[in-house]
């Protein structure tokens, strides 16, 4: 690894871990209920909102009617969308005159949106009117993210309350986290990414006359029926617009990731220089950092907060470190023939196949690092042309279970279910009733522990077993070899966890992936979050135990390594034999000769 | 389930119009009044024509032209329509024939010059429309776009050394230089 590239990591921390504990403690204010400072007119739109809706905020909801509300609140967000894709080409803010994209298409990306997930067969500038992404895709960017904080929130409630009945109003929780947490600071990050070049308008696309005439072969067919390359000159460039940033920044504060372009943030209007990636990844990072800080603050002790963080950053360096040092090295396939990838003052170096020259490999690998351990899967860089354990990196770190600062919420409250299992395990290993923050844990909370961790691994396995298996699965593939077998794995990896980048050659626009990943995605998002809420309501019930000389600390060295060892062993044991039919055995070909 | 059904539609719908019309909005308002150029687009433009932007790759290939990285965008390169990458996996045959027929066209254009190739030269970018070379790629090119613009292997070193690009807090920027910048200096140098 070159210097610059553990420099980079250390910017990016850095400005992370300063804002953890003032947003964590920020945040904490706001899911408590206590009046925001400086929004006083926010609490007067809040009780006009809630009287508009027959909300009463001071009632409190147990687990069960709390699940429902959210499962409802996201089926309508899945039916408006769906219907806002199915009728975009009769309303407003169309200047491209799109038309609905597929039946099936619509149904993957409804989903996928509400989901947190943002999986994308299509492509958006050719497909989606700006009304669609404005109210649409945008909308579920805030809402998807603001369910996974609520049901953090909740599980972090079912610790610190004991003896309860609640976890807390679902309402109000995702109308404080959107208002007072997502809005505002995705504001000022959207004008920040517009001060560095990405755009904001609602304009035609522009016509630019080149500096030099192009000529490429353009498929054509013949008057007899036969296909043909004819070769065209042209001397113009459409270049797209529309309102990006707005769009862009909670994309990557709610570790959504879908891109307003094909390419991604990899598209110089979503990300155009060194100062935008860093920005976008410090968004990524921002909230799941801080949600540990507002845990350790809810449940008394923010010790227990630092130590679950400090488990994740010790996770995400060395995954940073496997990716950027495969990818530095290069591509010993392109060396044979000459080519200079080794870095030096004139450039990065490294394999530069799918990566902008702006961001080098350092920010290529730090950004995909980031964007597979959370949720988020926007793309920088193409993940399909890693090297093969480059690209194992982004795949492993959702196979973890994206524990690893994770999505919005979700992180948090998939690594809490994992503390929870730690504790467990030792607790078998000491011989004691294993406890968490002065809670039992017992036989109800370890079945939804084990319900709420195995859902992923079992539709992810089952899912591309069913495509390898057919026709339709396997014509879906672009690289030869054990590298077509990632694609597939990677994709319903990515579905499974709701984290939406792809081994983008895969052609996924298709009824069965569109079918199939649409309900992997529903699956591992709300199956999981069922379960996560009925361990809340469970430990909110129970009483808690006082602390005794007995009782295994959670916030030292010995728990951070438990955690790590936890989540390293679940991942592993489940996904190594997939990934050694894949990106192994690729490695093993390219660099045996 | 009525009780449940009346805030989910109506927080649905306001927060609709909060994040998905008024959000927005605002935004656009205020990026037009106060990044009015970045906000459209970082727009170059000459005699009144649009002629590029600064943050769009353009294709180049002939001789007294800088040529910007391999773009996968089809049917032609540089398709702004169509952003997105080669997805060739390393071990592809097709990615070792597409960058072996890239090394070809480049000393076919440079016939003396057998140079180690900068790799971002031969390899198809993420977004199909980067606009950027590495100092490397300029520096490879120099002496092929002198001896086609009749000028000096010195001055046009001199361009490459007063546009390059990168370094910001050390540990940002790569070294890199805008290709379209680069070429539209090389047109005004007389």
């Amino acid at each position: 690894m070159t210097a610059q590239s553990w420099g980079l990591l250390a910017l990016l921390l850095a400005v992370t871990l300063l804002a953890v504990k003032p947003l964590g403690l920020y945040m904490a204010r706001v899911m408590e209920g206590e009046p925001v400072p400086g929004l006083g007119l926010g609490a007067r739109f809040e009780s006009w909102l809630y009287r508009l809706s027959g909300v009463d905020p001071a009632a409190q909801m147990g687990w069960k009617h709390y699940a429902l509300a959210l499962l409802v609140f996201n089926t309508l967000g899945v039916l408006l969308l769906y219907a806002l894709q199915r009728l975009q080409g009769w309303l407003p803010l169309n200047p491209q005159h799109f038309g609905p994209p597929s039946a099936d298409s619509a149904f993957n990306t409804a989903v996928s949106f509400v989901t947190n997930t943002n999986w994308q067969s299509y492509t958006p500038e050719t497909t989606m009117s700006y009304l669609t992404q404005m109210t649409g895709l945008a909308v579920q960017n805030f809402l998807s993210a603001a369910t996974g904080i609520v049901v953090a929130v909740a599980l972090i409630r079912g610790l610190a309350r004991h003896s309860a009945k609640t976890i807390g109003n679902f309402w109000v929780d995702v109308t404080r986290a959107t208002l007072y947490v997502l809005l505002p600071i995705a504001t000022v990050i959207a004008l920040a990414l517009v001060s560095q070049g990405v755009i904001q308008n609602f304009s035609h696309y522009q016509q630019v006359t080149l500096l030099q005439p192009v000529t490429y072969p353009q498929p054509s067919t013949t008057a007899a029926g036969a296909s043909r390359l004819q070769t065209v000159t042209t001397r113009t460039q459409t270049l797209p617009m529309g309102p990006v940033a707005s769009q862009e920044s909670i994309k990557e504060l709610g570790t959504n990731g879908g891109g307003f372009f094909n390419a991604n943030s990899a598209h110089p209007y979503e990300n155009p220089n060194a100062w935008s990636n860093l920005l976008e990844m410090f968004a990524i990072a921002l909230i799941p950092a801080a949600l540990t800080y507002t845990f350790g603050f809810m449940v008394g002790d923010t010790r227990q907060g630092w130590a679950v963080l400090a488990a994740m950053m010790i996770m995400f360096v060395g995954l940073y470190a496997v990716c950027n040092h495969s990818e530095q090295r290069g591509n010993p396939a392109l060396s044979a023939l000459g080519v200079s990838q080794l870095p030096s003052a004139q450039q990065s170096g490294g394999n530069m196949e799918g990566k902008e020259v702006r961001f080098g490999i350092a920010g290529s690998t730090l950004f995909s690092t980031l964007s597979t351990v959370t949720s988020t899967g926007a793309v920088n860089s193409m993940h399909d042309s890693y090297m093969p354990i480059g690209g194992m990196v982004p795949l492993l770190d959702m196979m973890l279970g994206e524990v690893v600062l994770g999505g919005v919420g979700s992180g948090l409250y998939s690594m809490l279910i994992f503390a929870i299992i730690g504790v467990f395990i030792a607790g078998l290993m000491i011989g004691r009733t294993p406890e968490y923050l002065g809670k039992k844990i017992e036989a109800f909370e370890m079945k939804m522990s084990a319900i709420a961790i195995l859902v992923m691994p079992f539709i992810v396995l089952t899912g591309t077993a069913i495509a390898v298996s057919v026709a339709a699965g396997r014509v879906g593939v672009a690289n030869p070899g054990p590298h077509g077998f990632s694609e597939i794995l990677y994709a319903f990896t990515s579905a499974g966890n709701n984290n939406g980048s792809a081994f983008a050659g895969i052609s996924a626009d298709t009824p069965f992936y569109n079918t199939a990943l649409g309900i992997v995605v529903w699956l591992g998002r709300f199956w999981p979050i069922v379960a996560v809420l009925a361990i809340a309501g469970s430990l909110a019930a129970k009483k808690r135990i006082p602390v005794s000389a007995g009782t295994m600390p959670t916030h030292g060295p010995t728990f951070i390594a438990l955690l790590i060892g936890t989540v390293l062993l679940v991942g592993a044991l489940t996904f190594v034999p997939a990934l050694a039919l894949g990106p192994i055995v690729e490695h093993l070909m390219l660099w045996s000769h | 389930m009525k009780t449940i059904l009346r805030p989910a539609l109506t927080l649905l719908l306001v927060m609709t119009l909060i994040t998905g019309v008024i959000y927005p909005l605002v935004v656009t308002g205020v990026a037009q009044i106060a990044f009015p150029a970045q906000a459209n687009g970082s727009l170059i433009r000459k005699n009144g024509r649009l002629i590029g932007s600064r943050l769009i790759g353009q294709p180049f290939d002939s001789a007294g032209y800088f040529w910007s990285r391999p773009s996968a965008t089809s049917p032609q390169p540089y398709n702004g329509l169509a952003s997105g990458g080669s997805n060739l996996g390393p071990t592809n045959p097709a990615l070792i024939a597409a960058v072996k027929a890239r090394i070809a066209a480049l000393h076919a254009a440079d016939p003396g010059n057998r140079a180690p190739i900068p790799v971002d030269l031969v390899t198809a970018s993420g977004s199909g429309l980067d606009p950027d070379i590495s100092l490397a790629a300029a520096y490879y090119q120099a002496g092929r776009v002198a001896r086609a613009r009749g000028v000096s292997v010195r001055q046009v070193r001199a361009l490459i050394a007063a546009h390059a690009r990168g370094g910001e807090l050390g540990v940002l920027g790569t070294p890199r230089i805008n290709v379209l910048e680069l070429n539209l200096a090389l047109d005004a140098m007389k």
